[in-house]
């Protein structure tokens, strides 16, 4: 196993436009990296680029030492060993269970004990052992991944590469994957990258994230990370429930705001710099204190209700400020539409 | 470095050469040389003698006239059918629409002599229920009416496909709507149904004015007694006065056939222009219309017109097998199974056509499953320019009339092949390759829609873990396609065992098959051993046809055409 590495990868289709370009990320080995970005971004082209299934046009593609592909030539994916858990699972319907699962064996020339230990092995792991014999077509769709996971574990390959696999799965499975997959991850230590549109599921799962938009890499980061201290109004939009609000430039470098700094700004939104010299500041909900009943001093932001929604442990509010800016916050008790209330917020970033 | 391809592409790099390279034999290499040998007749003036000749220009008439009185019954028919099997709440549209289909897949000198065995003075069934004309009174069928009819009840089934796969698009959603909006039946049908079917129904009188014009059989049972020849009956008896100049001949011959047919087919595409109708909203018409009482007028209707068109000739051509001559009038003294004996024991003839037409149909069946597996994996894999000009080049000798192939293949293979000097004209071999030819197109089709199902994630995945081009080929693509295969070798083995057109221009001594047998044997005067094996070849039609309807449930939709 070694890592992978992506170099000034472009993939053009012929349309004129590239799907994705300049492309550069090292996955370290064993690392679990999501691919994150919004549906059409070419996330999904990286993936099958890595795969072998699409050839770069520009750029290349390393294991290790090893070249995988360049805009000359390329390694067939049957040659890669490599394996993909694919969005509609790609099961065999015309084999059962733990033939799927074995093929890769089947076709590396292994048989006899060996093959039938590794396939239980592998079944055993995702739980299905008992499933054994069934056709994928009597599996529940949870069932159908496991499947798919398990196909991809039997040969221990370099890298696991996983199309946004909880695309159509619904909540309550979608957790217990999570938690399949982290699982996975961790007994085979393989590389993983796993593409999705999801950002609650890119935090939960890996240990880095890749944000992408319309074919460019922004930000790679661990998740805490690219929470925390995302770079740019894509990032800060994509990651989290945030709100962007223009506030006016503060002098120097510092990019982590505090309540002390942000209480003026807030209210400079009428004195201080008049126009020109402004910053795009990422607010995230849980740092948005609204006050119960306060709505009396001059105390703090004053703020409308736009909406409220319920979310069973909270409140979730979106407020438009006196200039028309919209933040939002959380709020442990119900508030009603139209109401005006006071806020203060306790921390920001600048992106 | 080893190991690395130029692209990521799937497919190994002479998968697609090697489908151009048959293609290119297939259709091109015939029609070139069929446009040659016309030009250079056009070159030394010899397309001036046949253009002076007046058979030629009779002979066109009578094409063109029995093809368009033929297409107008195939459409009343047709469309009749269409509408209410599909549009209406009729019981038994299952049943009925197979019965309705079977006619497209007897051999049309089936069905001509069957006709002829049903009406007219000498017909063995009226005479045993006592209804035949009186002796010496003309055979009605024998005149252009009689082919444009026989035309009509072939094609009929050609419109109802072609009308009815534009009706199962029909959105439900918009005949309700325009119900809601006051709309009576008859109104939303003048005015949703009619205009949205149009497409159907002009593409429908294509394909049957083309089939028309190409068709062999009825023109030859009928037309050649009563001196009616269009062009194939034409060509045909050019071949059997063969001169120094019938090829030269028979080239302009089907080039004006090919051209009949072109002009059918592009009058279809200036009708269908501005119609492309794409319908929005939820599809699936079944049933938009309550019968009510019309119920007991038109279910009679269609099952009388069915009775007619099936039930009547079919037990004309038992009559006529039963009964020890032409004109001895069918009762239980007078039958016997002597003509079922006669052709499946005693002789040779009958028995070396079963024999050819079993492993003609066969070898084509399975031949071309080979090449359209490969070819079908290419083209649904490339989507350029070049895979459509392909797609393209197997559809033409299609739809192109049987004859204008036939003679093609005669024109390619006259003279011995270059360095192999091998000669295929007058072997079997000939007519396997222009069964190739003709239904590469049919044997195509329930393949390439497979593939399109096929998620290419299967193949994906097999490919990760690690399965070459053949292998996958034999592990996952091959066993997920296979109904789609048997429906395929069914259909193309079907089609090509009933066929007499290309067979009846390229057959000689020991090759002929079921469809040159039957019409030798009419022509011949032996109507009864004729009716006999026509009787042999609707049965296995139908249960060719059968076998059909039990895979149906595991095809893809459209493989079975008379199903929807």
């Amino acid at each position: 196993m070694a890592r992978l590495i992506l170099n000034q990868l472009g993939k053009d289709f012929g349309t004129g436009r590239a799907v994705v370009s300049g492309f550069s990320l090292d996955v370290r080995e064993g690392g679990f990296l999501a691919l994150l970005g919004p549906s059409g971004c070419g996330k999904t082209t990286v993936l099958r680029m890595i795969a072998g299934f699409e050839t770069p046009t520009d750029g290349s593609v390393h294991l290790g030492e090893r070249l995988l592909a360049d805009a000359a030539q390329s390694l067939p994916p049957e040659k890669r060993n490599m394996a993909m858990v694919f969005q509609s699972y790609a099961l065999w319907p015309h084999m059962s269970v733990a033939d799927n699962v074995g093929y890769p064996l089947k076709v590396r020339g292994i048989s006899g004990e060996t093959y039938r230990t590794k396939v239980r092995d592998a079944l055993g792991i995702v739980r299905l052992a008992e499933y054994a014999e069934r056709r994928p077509a009597d599996l529940s769709g949870g069932q159908r991944q496991r499947v798919a996971l398990a196909r991809c574990l039997v040969t221990s390959p370099d890298v696991v590469l996983l199309d946004e696999p909880l695309a159509n799965l619904d909540r309550h499975l979608k957790q217990e994957m999570e938690e399949t997959f982290r699982e996975f991850h961790q007994r085979s230590g393989a590389t993983m990258i796993y593409v999705t549109h999801d950002q609650s599921e890119a935090m939960a799962l890996a240990t880095d994230i890749a944000v992408m938009s319309e074919g460019r890499l922004l930000q790679v980061a661990p998740p805490a990370e690219i929470y925390a201290r995302p770079e740019g109004r894509v990032v800060g939009g994509l990651i989290g429930r945030g709100a962007i609000v223009t506030l006016p430039r503060v002098a120097g470098n510092c990019r982590a705001f505090d309540r002390p700094v942000l209480e003026p700004l807030f209210a400079g939104a009428v004195a201080g710099t008049a126009s020109g010299d402004r910053m795009d500041v990422l607010v995230r909900p849980e740092d948005v204190m609204v006050s119960g009943e306060n709505t009396a001093a001059g105390e703090g932001i004053a703020a409308a209700v736009e909406s409220v929604l319920f979310e069973g442990e909270r409140y979730a509010l979106k407020l438009t400020l006196a200039d028309g800016q919209t933040l939002r916050a959380y709020s442990r008790f119900p508030v009603r539409t139209g109401d005006s209330l006071r806020l203060s917020v306790r921390a920001a970033w600048r992106l | 470095m080893h190991g690395y391809v130029k692209t990521g592409n799937s497919q190994p790099a002479w998968l697609f050469p090697f489908v151009v390279i048959v293609v290119l034999i297939l259709s091109v290499l015939p029609l070139a040389r069929l446009a040659m040998v016309g030009i250079s007749a056009f070159a030394d003036g010899g397309v001036m003698t046949v253009l002076s000749e007046a058979s030629l220009w009779s002979a066109t008439y009578y094409t063109v006239v029995t093809a368009i009185l033929g297409t107008i019954i195939s459409l009343v028919i047709g469309c009749l059918f269409a509408f209410l099997l599909t549009l209406t709440d009729i019981r038994a549209k299952g049943p009925l629409s197979f019965f309705f289909v079977l006619p497209m897949m007897i051999p049309p000198q089936v069905t001509a002599l069957a006709w002829v065995q049903m009406s007219g003075p000498s017909s063995p069934l009226l005479k045993a229920l006592s209804i035949a004309p009186p002796l010496g009174s003309p055979q009605p069928l024998y005149s252009v009416g009689g082919i444009a009819l026989l035309y009509g009840v072939q094609h009929a089934p050609l419109v109802y496909l072609a009308l009815r796969a534009g009706l199962m698009t029909l959105p439900r959603d918009g005949v309700e709507a325009a119900r809601l909006s006051g709309a009576s039946s008859l109104r939303v049908f003048r005015d949703i149904i009619l205009p949205l079917s149009l497409p159907g129904i002009i593409a429908g009188a294509a394909i049957s004015f083309v089939s028309c014009t190409g068709n062999f059989g009825i023109p030859a049972i009928l037309g050649i007694p009563a001196s009616i020849f269009t062009l194939p009956t034409l060509i045909f008896t050019k071949f059997s006065a063969f001169t120094s100049r019938t090829f030269g001949d028979v080239a302009v011959l089907s080039a004006i056939i090919a051209i009949i047919s072109v002009v059918g087919l592009m009058i279809q595409d200036r009708a269908l222009r501005g119609r492309d109708y794409r319908v929005i909203g939820l599809s699936g018409a079944s049933a938009a219309f309550e019968l009510g009482a019309w119920r007991f007028a038109l279910t009679p209707l269609v099952w009388v017109i069915l009775f007619f068109m099936l039930a009547a000739p079919f037990f004309a051509l038992l009559a006529g097998a039963l009964v020890p001559a032409y004109g001895v009038p069918l009762t239980f003294k007078t039958m016997s199974l002597h003509a079922f004996e006669e052709i499946l024991f005693r002789q040779a003839v009958t028995r070396t056509a079963f024999v050819n037409s079993l492993s003609l149909a066969g070898a084509t069946a399975l031949g071309l499953l080979v090449v359209t597996m490969l070819a079908a994996y290419a083209l649904t894999r490339r989507k350029d320019a070049a895979s459509r000009i392909v797609s393209g080049l197997i559809e033409i000798p299609y739809s192109l009339p049987g004859i204008v192939m036939a003679v093609s293949f005669i024109l390619v293979f006259a003279a011995p092949i270059p360095f192999l000097r091998v000669s295929l004209y007058g072997t079997i071999w000939i007519i396997l390759i222009a069964y190739f030819s003709s239904f590469f197109a049919v044997s195509l089709k329930p393949v390439v829609s497979a593939f399109h199902q096929l998620d290419p994630a299967l193949e994906e995945a097999a490919r990760l873990s690690g399965a070459g081009f053949f292998r996958r080929l034999a592990d996952i693509i091959v066993p997920l396609i296979a109904p789609a295969a048997g429906a395929s070798v069914i259909l193309v083995f079907l089609i090509a065992c009933n066929e007499l057109t290309i067979s009846a221009l390229l057959w000689s001594a020991g090759t002929q098959t079921l469809g040159v047998a039957i019409y030798n044997l009419d022509d011949s005067g032996s109507s009864d051993l004729a009716s006999a094996l026509s009787v042999l070849v609707v049965v296995m039609v139908v249960m060719l046809m059968l076998l059909l309807e039990l895979l149906a449930k595991q095809l893809p939709k459209g493989v079975v055409p008379w199903r929807g």
